[in-house]
């Protein structure tokens, strides 16, 4: 019998199933932090308890210092797009939905989900690296020993900042986004700034524009909260600190993919 | 009574770091705690800090605050000196609520002169040689009137001078704040300059419990090791649990 066990234990298969199980539960367990750290977050929201000068630093870090990457990555998606449907478009007598589908495109994917990836790669790497970094060096301990809550200290300002600057952004990058969409289209196929912006309207409901500024606002605040998660939940030395890093890019990517598949099914389904 | 310290357990994964410590500390007295890295010293100070918690045993400590001193210092690095020492001030609503900006920035120049910095609220950590960083995190620990204080090797990676220094200042702030103190280090300077009391750890127990002379007086075999740093002795590098 005992032989059995041993030869099972070096087996492949238990290899496999071991592996597969401590991941999901450390998945689980990671998750159950970021969900309960989420739940203290909005408490500390909740009760007002929120320091404005970190706030309004950080909003600055979402909002101003991220806008000039967010418009170029919105913008040259937009000319992208554009160049290949434009052409195409016209040739085949569609010149009068082109800026239709631009826009739609634009507002209802292109405009959120591209500026939630360059947060990613511009903020959320910097917060978790930032977080993680004080993990290691004590300073989130110092916190602890000095009596203040590092969820309230550090997640609230950053989490709100995401929440708040997200959707300025995204309306900043959309515009810009549009403007790239009529200029490349008018460059590639000739069609008129005025045929572009008179099928635009078109293509833009109000219930666009809210879905569009709510999946902002959430993504935001999912991007700054996994980043602060990993960051915080990071070990060791400078490993530790490029490990949380990566952790916060990757699960940030994945939560907002997510996230737009469910905003999809849910309002336009 | 400040601190006392009953059975204390503490293992990671299967190793017992802390195997069954006792101890206590009273108002105004300083417990040196020495033993070989990774012999779990800074383990209980985090767990008297509140830190991390104790598998069993009991740690109780009287009503006030609790200090403590990181051995890198801990400072916030995006924050300068007077925001540093007055982190708690700002942060805590009941300390908030109690001081006026004006008496805050009093507290911290009263601090830095109490550490002998007078002056350099406006610097930035980044700034100041490790010995200052040193105090400065003395200035913030005790911004709070702490009754007890924990250092984490005050005087590691330090040059002799700054070391005197470090630990005049732990006398001074004993005096002044008549603070529980527990110091670990491995430093015998600091052990005779500061301390009243030492405890000795090895394989996570208690291997010597008495003064500073009677620690140099050599009389038990774990400290006549440590004292004379011999290879040879009860004490085995690399074999502790």
């Amino acid at each position: 019998m005992l032989s059995f066990q041993k030869y099972y234990k070096q087996s492949a298969t238990y290899k496999i199933f071991s592996e597969i199980t401590s991941s999901l539960i450390l998945f689980l367990s990671n998750f159950g932090n970021i969900t309960l750290s989420g739940l203290k977050v909005l408490k500390y929201v909740l009760k007002g308890n929120i320091d404005i000068k970190e706030l309004i630093e950080q909003c600055n870090r979402f909002g101003v210092s991220s806008l000039p990457i967010t418009l170029s990555i919105v913008g040259m998606t937009s000319v992208i797009v554009a160049s290949q449907v434009a052409l195409e478009m016209v040739k085949q007598g569609g010149s009068g939905l082109v800026g239709l589908l631009m826009t739609m495109l634009i507002v209802r994917e292109v405009g959120v989900i591209m500026s939630g990836f360059a947060i990613i790669y511009m903020i959320g790497s910097s917060l978790a690296s930032e977080i993680a970094t004080m993990r290691v060096t004590e300073q989130i301990d110092a916190i602890e020993v000095l009596k203040v809550d590092p969820i309230r200290y550090l997640f609230v300002p950053r989490v709100l900042a995401g929440l708040i600057m997200m959707p300025p952004v995204v309306a900043i990058a959309s515009v810009v986004g549009v403007l790239a969409g009529a200029v490349t289209s008018n460059l590639a196929s000739g069609l008129s700034y005025r045929a572009f912006f008179d099928s635009a309207w078109l293509g833009i409901y109000m219930k666009d524009l809210g879905v569009c500024m709510l999946k902002a606002a959430t993504f935001g605040a999912v991007i700054a909260h996994i980043s602060c998660g990993c960051g915080y939940n990071a070990n060791g030395g400078a490993k530790g600190v490029g490990i949380a890093t990566t952790k916060a890019v990757v699960w940030s990517f994945i939560s907002i993919v997510v996230l737009d598949m469910l905003f999809a099914i849910v309002f336009f389904f | 009574m400040s601190i006392e310290v009953k059975n204390l357990v503490k293992a990671f994964d299967d190793r017992r770091v802390i195997d069954d410590v006792s101890f206590r500390v009273e108002d105004g007295e300083t417990l040196a705690v020495v033993g070989f890295s990774g012999s779990g010293k800074s383990t209980i100070l985090k767990m008297i800090c509140g830190l991390l918690t104790q598998d069993s045993g009991e740690i109780i400590t009287s009503k006030g605050e609790i200090a403590m001193v990181f051995q890198y210092s801990a400072l916030f690095d995006s924050l300068n000196v007077a925001d540093n020492i007055s982190f708690a001030l700002h942060e805590r609503k009941e300390l908030r609520n109690k001081y006026t900006e004006k008496q805050i920035r009093n507290i911290v120049a009263e601090k830095l002169e109490l550490v002998g910095l007078k002056g350099i609220e406006r610097k930035f950590p980044s700034e100041l040689s490790g010995g200052m960083q040193k105090r400065v995190s003395f200035a913030r620990a005790i911004v709070t009137e702490p009754n007890i204080i924990l250092y984490d090797e005050p005087t590691a990676g330090l040059d002799p001078i700054s070391s005197t220094l470090i630990e005049d200042y732990i006398v001074r702030l004993k005096e002044e704040t008549h603070a529980a103190s527990v110091v670990v280090t491995h430093q015998m300077s600091t052990i005779t300059r500061t301390a009243n009391r030492v405890i000795m750890l090895y394989n996570g127990k208690v291997v010597f419990e008495g003064t500073p002379d009677e620690m140099l007086q050599m009389t038990n075999e774990y400290t006549r090791q440590f004292v004379t740093a011999s290879l040879e002795g009860p004490m085995k590098m690399g074999t502790e649990n």
